[in-house]
Parts: C-alpha cells; structure tokens; sequence
C-alpha cells in the first residue's frame, strides 16, 4: 500500500544534555556509531538517540513510551522548542532547522497546533479569550478572530462556556479549551503531548472518542505523545515506540502485536486484547470455493466487531475488500483463536 | 577506606578540637590581657596618609569625597553632568507629586494672566471616602467597606484628613514608581541569569542597610524635601518586588510558556501577554508588599522632608508630647490597614464569568469609572456652595491628645513604683552585664569564633565571609558600637524569641487562642516601626531599656509565626505515632515537636534578629548608644561617609547572622531529612 508524501520527516535526530554535548559528534563519521557507554564517558545524558521517524499527511502518528523515554523532548524537538542537537528536521520539504527565529515564529503561527498535558491555559483569560489568543497574537482583528474562536469552540461542544474562566471548568472541559485553541489557527500539523493523561479514566475515554470525532472532521496530520499503549492501540495509524531515547519500533498497531521487535515491545502487547487489534484481513485464510459462505465482512474490520457473528456460524465468512472482490475467508476457528489470545 | 561511623567520629573530633582551640587562645588572650592590648582593644579607625591631599584620610572621609566630586561639575553621565541628572530625576518625580498633592490635599492655583488666581478645591472628602467604600464594597464585601468607611471617618473626625492626604500623595507616587522598576528589574533578572546574580547580592544589601543609611545620600543629591523622601522610599519598598517578580515568572508552568513559543509569540508577546499576565496573583503579593513598606517608611522619610502625617509623629516625638503623637500614629496605621486589605482584596478578586451577555461598548466598559468620576466631581462642587463639603467642621473635631497625655501622667503617678522597679531591676542584672562582658570581649577571640562557627556550619567560604565582614567592622573603627548594637539587639532577640517560642507553642495547641494571635501579628505588621516607639517612651521613658522593649515588641511575630508554622507542618502521622508510642503531651511537645520543628524554629530566630536589627536603628531616637545612633547623628549633619560606613556595618551584623543562622538551619534539615 502506497503511503502519501510525508509531510514531517525527522533522520538521525539527537537531543544531548549537558555541558559542550555537540562535540561528541566531533570526528565521527555517523552519529548512529555514538553508544551510550560514550554518552556515559562523556557524563551526558541522550535524551533522544538517533530518532528517525516519517510522518504521513493525514495520519495519527503516536510516540509511545514510559515516561523518561525521550518522547516528549523529541515531540519539541519537532517543534523546535528545543532545539536537536544534531540530525535534520523537513515539514513540507524544508529543513525546520536553518530557519530562523522569526521564520519558526510564523511557521509555529500559522503552520502547528499544540495540546499540553497539563491543559496550559492562561488563568486570566476567558474561554474565548484563551481559544482566540493565538490569532490575537498574530494581529487579526477582534470580529474575526473571535468568529473563528466561536467555530472551533463550537467543534469541541463548548459554545455554552465561552464567557468562563478555566478555573471554573472541569479537567475535560479544559482540555476541551486547550484542543480548540490549538486548532484555531487551523494548522497543518497537529501536536499533542498526553493530552488526557492528566484526566480521569472515564473521562479519558470520552475524550480519546472525541478526538477521534474531531479527526473524522478534520483529518489532521498528528503527532500523539501517550505512555499508555491501551491509549495508542486504540487511536493510532501507527505507533513508535521509545525506549531511553531511541526508537525501537515504528508501525500499524497490528504489526506492533504481530511482530513485536524484541521483548520490550512484546511486554506491552501481553495484556492487549487483540481482537481489538487485529482485522479480518490478518487472519483470514485463502479462499476455498469448496466451503459454502456463511456471510461476508470487510476486510479492514476489527475482529471483535464480527465475532459473535461468526462464532455462531456454521460456515466461514468471505473477506470482501473496498472494491466488493473476495480476498479471503474468514473461519470459526480462526476467530476463536484470536479471541483466547493465541 | 575509613567506615562511616568512624569519619563521624573523626568530624566531631575535629570540631571539638576546632572549638576548645578557640576557647584555649580566648584564655590566653584574656590572661595576657595586659601583654597584647593590641588583641583586646578594638583599634581606632584605620586611616592612611595622602600624599596629594597632604592630610590622612579613612574610608568614610572617600566616600564623603566621591559624593562631593560625583555632585560637583566634573562627574558625567553622558552626555549630562552628574547634577544635572539628580535634577531631571526630580523634576520626573515632583511633577506627578505636586499634582496629587493639588488634587487630594491643597487645591490647584492657577494664575490667570491679570494678576487674579483661579483656584480649583482639591477633591472633597466626603466624594472620595464614598468612592473608596464603593470600590471596596465592589471587589470584596460589606465588611471591607464598613472597615474603610470608619477608618476614613476616623482620618476625618480627629483631623486628620490634610496630614493624610499629604502622605497618600507621596504614597500614590513613591509605590508605582516602585511597582514599575520593580517589575522591570525582575523581568531583566529572569531573562538573564548573569543580571540576576549581580543584583541579589545588592537587593541583599538594600534590604539590611538601616533605612537611616540611605537617607543620607538621598538628602545629598535631592536636597530636603519630598523628592529625597519619595526616592529613599522607593529605594526601601522596592527590593521584594524584583524579588517577587523574578521568582512569579519563574514559577510560571512551563507549559505555559511553551504554549506561548507555540502559538507563535515574539519575545515581547511571550514577556507582556503570556508571562506577565499568568504571574499576576504572585505579582500582587508583591504590590501588597511595596504598598506596606511605603507605609513603614512613611515616618522615617519625615525626617527628610515628606511632611504629612509621619511629620507629626516625629515632631510629637522630638516634643515628647505623645498624645499628639498617637493620633497621628494611628492614622498611619489606619491607612496601612485600608491599603493593606484593599490591595490583598483586588489581588484575589475572583474572575468570574459574567452570567448575561452585556453589550460591550465604552460605557459598559468603564461605567464604574465613570461613576465614580461624576461623584468625586458632584461633591466637590457642592463644597462651593456647603463647607461641610469640602472641609469637616472645626468644631466637630475630636482630639484624645489630652486624654493619651493625662494616661500617662495617670500612670506614671500611680505606677511609677513599679514600673521603675521592673526597669531598674532588668538594667541592673541583664542589660549592664551583657554589655560590658561583650565590650571587654578582644576583638581577636569574636573574630576567632566566627571563623570556627562558619567553617563548621558552611565550609571555608562562610567563613571567609564571615570574617571579612566583621573585619570591615573592625577597620572602620565601628568596633565598640557594633558590639553594643551586638548587646541590644541580642538580649532583645532572646526575649522576643523566648515569648515568640512559648506564644507559638500554646498557639499550636488552642484552635481559639490560635486564631486570636495570628490577628494580633497580622495587625502587629501592619504597624509602622515607629508607632512602637511611642507607647514605649511614654511609660519608660528614653534609653536602652525603653529601646529594648519596642525591639522586642517589634521582633516578636516573626518568632510567633515561625514557631506555629514549623509545629503545625510536622505530618500527622509522627504526631500520630508519638501517641500511639504513649507520649504524654508534655513528651510530644519536647521530644517529638519542638526537635522536628527545629529548623523552622531557627529560620523564624533568624527573621526575628533582621527585624530587631531593623528596628533598633529607629531607636536611636530614644537614646541609645550603638551604630543606629551614629546614622542618625550622620544624618542630622549630613555626613555621607560616616552614614553609609555606619550602616553598612549594622547591615554587615544582619548578614553574619543571617549566614550562620541559615548555614545551621539547613544543616539540621538536611540532619532531619526535611
């Protein structure tokens, strides 16, 4: 399957701390040769190593790692919060990290979007106020600015709230703010570092069910911080996975589950549901013309949409794919299988 | 390798080794006392000969001479002279001042062209006492306006109200000013790192050099009158907000300020929209702060030449006619209060929704403001036609001054027993003994222990530091007054902590009496220094003793606070476990309470000397003998040198302590695992 054009590519980014960090590069052909013993030796500390990653237009994109992993310095790194200590940058084709400072500035004003974990709203603004605020920054007008905050506030189904002050909302309702602010200057790409770890479990889910509304709307490019892997599973187009600074595996969530690169991605995927995970397509069997059909499913659907279904037929289900041609087919047993977890 | 215990071991006996050196060279310095006399008594003022000058010349006689030369036609600072400077700084100042005073006190004068003057009335009493009610009735709740309403009538009923508004004046100039480059300090030192260790050392300095101290160069370059006594009141108010201001950015979320990198804000955006305005609720305390040390400052810049209410209180002072004194006295503490419980009111105002959709447009905007301006204007030009409008009625004044004067005279005919027994009796067997044993201290032995107790409690730099400091004492031939400053402020900080400690401790046991003593040391703050002074002298009359007791009082609710703070921060559960363990409360208190709570204890000591230090400059004015005295008598000449080498001395004191005091307090911490 052919991928879009990426539109935010990061090759060989490193984030260093500490004191001269950059001359550990001095007189090395490739930064992929520097290992942690020389990080050690040098006493610095990588917070991302060699961080290579592609986002695709329109695609949830969701760096998943526990915390101190390096996913969220590498997210600002992206951003240019902080600045890499080597490696390259593109979005839409330019490298973000010769730009100059009044470049990011335009680029971060009218180009991203950003949701914080911990809402970051500013306390002496109102709803509107706080939604309008990066418009206001870039100079527009009070009447338009203030349409345009109304729409997306509307969007994320706060129009009654407006005129209220964050500390007066709920933590989901925050977050709600902090979403259609980040969206207001409509962006082409979409940060958001663990915006719903920071809420409770139920409200979590709401949210992430939001989300996934807004997006269905929308169709932003998004780049996703969470160290939940329920989280990622169930929100993602792909996932990379981090591990002290350096990514260890990028993929769909299937690929995740079906082939975990070593025993730390495996440890994650242990307690998942995979029926939740895995689509028609993944396991079904070739087609035999011999065995009468039972019905038929698509094969993008998660298995355990159709499991009751087929469970309680007798016969297998064909695999039909968006163009109505049979692909494949799908047994009892093979969901059966998916179902105990085999 | 050498074992754990055994370097503890070795630490100890170093330390014992470290002091009973020490103590052996005191012994041997005082047996041999009258071999080294060198070591024992305190040399005279070092001072070197100038070949140029052709005469000798010392520290304090440089600095009278930079002052001299800096004021002179030959100092510049591009591209004007150093004068010229002073000047425009001035004029910045008086213009705003002039105008105020006009508006609240004495009333325009405009000369018209023919030889006739128009007069404008300043703005009547009765406009701005209802405007102020108002305004604290809005943003918090009746009880605030009721408590200003009294106050304001209070200004009003005893005559007060041209002495007041004289005051507001200079305070309504003095705090803005100091607001602004208050802010504008603070955000150079949270932008840039290398400024704000430059400037925490002077803040430092500003902040325990005796107000009297800078009053003297102040009065050099403004000459008397309210510009010197509005800059030496910004000069004294201002430190806490940079303070403030560099530490509410810093605790500005740091998402916070990403978001605003994000939402693609330059530097000033990042500085005027986001940070400032997140920081606001810390930035008000610090605006509560400048606002009360104007307020403190407001008797002692009398001295040069703010007028109003504090001049009456020196001058009643200086009279010894303490009725007179008292009612200006509480209108200073009345005006602290109202300014006090406005400015902490606005700072937590409550941003709340408005629940109706109210048309935005000027009017709504700024209805109260404009509300306010048709009352201020309505009764001031109905003072045209009734005179109770713009003046309260002589006759309706009220004075207690007669009454204060026949209390004490009451007193001291009644009482004067007693009172003079107690005094004599604590003069007799605390004050003059201390005193002379720390006057016939060698100068070596005092140098010698403060160089052990900063190596044991902070390492080779306090130490260093420590000494050097007292050194400069020592040199600048301060050495006998320092020590008697040492005495007073000493005895009075063992008193005042004892009380503090004992008032603490019953505090923390009696929800009741708890609540009682923290309205008490509110309200005791809000005092300025002087007012202590005046019921003090009024039963003891002047001298060290009369000194000591408004030092005490004044120190006292640090050591209160402080004491209830670290008792009551102990977790629950070691209270809990204590119990369980079968305490008796006398056993929890001792042996649970008291030792957690040390460190806090200690850090309260700590504030409690600052405010003794800080207060016992004032009393000079009662007589006493110490380096305050030498600032006060370097102000009444105008003798830069002497005022600053004398202050910078009493703010050195403050500094040793300061030092060791924190040095042992986070030692015990850390000790502790706090």
């Amino acid at each position: 399957m052919a991928r879009p054009e990426p539109i935010l590519t990061c090759e060989h980014v490193w984030k260093i701390f500490g004191k001269n960090a950059e001359r550990i590069f001095d007189g090395v052909p490739s930064t992929s040769e520097i290992t942690s013993e020389d990080l050690r030796a040098a006493s610095l500390i990588g917070a991302v190593r060699e961080a290579t990653i592609e986002v695709a237009e329109g695609e949830i994109f969701i760096i998943m790692g526990l915390s101190g992993s390096g996913k969220s310095t590498l997210l600002r790194c992206l951003s240019r919060l902080i600045e890499p200590t080597t490696g390259v940058i593109t979005f839409e084709g330019e490298n973000l990290l010769t730009k100059s400072e009044k470049e990011m500035i335009q680029i971060r004003r009218h180009k991203m979007g950003m949701v914080f974990q911990h809402f970051a709203l500013m306390p002496h603004l109102t709803v509107l106020g706080n939604v309008a605020f990066p418009l206001e920054v870039q100079g527009i007008d009070r009447n338009s600015r203030h349409q345009k905050a109304r729409e997306v506030i509307d969007l994320v189904g706060l129009s009654d709230r407006e005129s209220y002050y964050p500390r007066e909302l709920s933590g989901g309702q925050q977050q709600r703010v902090g979403i259609a602010r980040s969206l207001a200057v409509e962006p082409k790409i979409w940060f958001l570092d663990e915006p719903f770890s920071a809420l409770d479990p139920l409200i979590r889910r709401e949210m992430q069910d939001e989300f996934l509304r807004i997006q269905s709307v929308l169709s932003k490019t998004i780049v996703f911080i969470t160290h939940d892997f329920n989280e990622a599973i169930r929100l993602a187009d792909r996932i990379a996975i981090m591990k002290d600074g350096a990514i260890i595996q990028v993929g769909t969530p299937e690929e995740l589950v079906r082939t975990p690169a070593d025993s730390y991605v495996e440890e994650f995927t242990n307690d998942l549901t995979k029926s939740k995970v895995f689509t028609a397509r993944s396991v079904m069997a070739p087609k035999d013309p011999s065995l009468p059909s039972g019905g038929s499913v698509p094969d993008s659907i998660k298995i355990e949409e159709i499991a009751a279904e087929i469970v309680a037929s007798e016969q297998p289900y064909d695999v039909v794919d968006a163009q109505g041609n049979i692909v494949g087919q799908l047994a009892r047993e093979a969901v059966i299988d998916v179902l105990v977890g085999n | 390798m050498i074992p754990a215990h055994a370097i503890g071991v070795y630490r100890r006996n170093s330390w014992l080794l470290g002091w009973g050196g020490a103590f052996a060279v005191a012994i041997v310095v005082w047996l041999g006392a009258d071999w080294w006399q060198w070591a024992v008594k305190a040399p005279k003022e070092l001072s070197w000969h100038v070949e140029a000058l052709g005469s000798c010349t010392s520290v304090r006689y440089c600095v009278t001479g930079f002052m001299k030369w800096m004021l002179g036609n030959e100092a510049y600072l591009f591209p004007w002279t150093f004068k010229e400077f002073t000047r425009a700084v001035a004029a910045c100042i008086e213009m705003p001042y002039q105008f105020i005073r006009a508006l609240l006190s004495t009333g325009f004068e405009i000369p018209l062209g023919n030889g006739e003057i128009w007069s404008i009335p300043a703005v009547s009493w009765i406009g701005l006492t209802i405007v102020t009610v108002l305004f604290a009735w809005r943003i918090k709740d009746g009880m605030l306006a009721v408590i200003v309403l009294l106050s304001f009538l209070c200004l009003v009923g005893f005559g007060q109200w041209e002495s007041a508004t004289v005051t507001l004046a200079s305070i309504m100039v003095a705090v803005p000013i100091g607001i602004v480059f208050g802010v504008a300090l603070g955000i150079l030192g949270y932008r840039h790192k290398r400024f704000e260790q430059a400037i925490m050392p002077v803040l430092d300095l500003m902040q325990t050099v005796p107000i009297f101290a800078y009053l003297v160069p102040v009065l050099f370059m403004f000459g008397f009158g309210p510009v010197s006594a509005i800059t030496a009141t910004v000069i004294y108010a201002m430190p806490p907000m940079v303070r403030i201001t560099i530490l509410a950015l810093h605790s500005v979320p740091f998402e916070i300020k990403e978001f605003g990198k994000m939402a693609g804000c330059n530097r000033r955006q990042i500085t005027w929209r986001v940070l400032i305005p997140s920081a606001k609720p810390g930035l008000m305390v610090g605006v509560n702060q400048v606002i009360m040390l104007s307020l403190n400052m407001v008797i002692i810049a009398s001295m040069i030449g703010a007028g109003g209410l504090g001049f009456d209180v020196l001058a009643s002072l200086r009279r010894q006619a303490i009725g007179d004194g008292i009612e200006a006295g509480v209108a200073i503490t009345l005006i602290a209060i109202v300014l006090d419980r406005l400015s902490q009111a606005w700072a937590v105002r409550g941003t709340a929704h408005h629940p109706s959709e109210t048309p935005r447009n000027w009017f709504n905007q700024y209805r109260n403001t404009a509300y306010a301006l048709v009352i201020l204007l309505a009764t001031t030009a109905a003072g045209f036609v009734v005179p109770f409008f713009s003046q309260w009625p002589e006759t309706l004044e009220l004075t207690t001054g007669q009454f204060w004067n026949d209390l004490v005279k009451w007193i001291n005919i009644n009482f004067f027993d007693q009172l003079e027994a107690f005094k004599v009796f604590i003069l007799l067997n605390i004050l003059k003994p201390v005193k002379l044993f720390l006057l016939s201290l060698p100068w070596v032995v005092v140098l010698l222990f403060l160089a052990v107790a900063g190596l044991q409690l902070g390492g080779w730099r306090l130490a260093v530091l420590v000494v050097s400091l007292a050194l400069f004492i020592l040199i600048t031939g301060q050495w006998e007054k320092a020590m008697i400053t040492v005495y007073l402020c000493g005895i009075s900080v063992v008193f005042a902590s004892l009380i503090g400690m004992t008032v603490g401790v019953f505090a923390s046991r009696n929800p009741v009496f708890k609540k009682i003593v923290i309205v008490s040391i509110d309200t005791l703050q809000t005092l300025p220094s002087f007012v202590y002074l005046l019921p003090v002298v009024m039963l003891f009359r002047v001298g060290d003793f009369s000194a000591m007791v408004a030092v005490v009082l004044y120190a006292l609710p640090p050591a209160i606070r402080y004491t209830l703070y670290g008792i009551e921060n102990i977790h629950e559960s070691l209270v809990e476990a204590a119990k369980t363990s079968g305490c008796t409360r006398w056993q929890l208190l001792s042996k649970v309470q008291i030792r957690l709570a040390w460190p806090e204890i200690m850090l309260g000591v700590n504030q409690t000397v600052m405010f003794a230090l800080s207060m016992l400059v004032i009393t000079a004015l009662v007589g006493t003998r110490d380096l305050g005295q030498e600032v006060y008598i370097a102000l009444t000449k105008a003798d830069v040198g002497r005022g600053l080498v004398a202050g910078l001395s009493v703010a050195f004191i403050a500094i040793i302590t300061d030092r060791l005091i924190s040095a042992a307090a986070r030692r015990r911490k850390a000790a502790l695992g706090l």
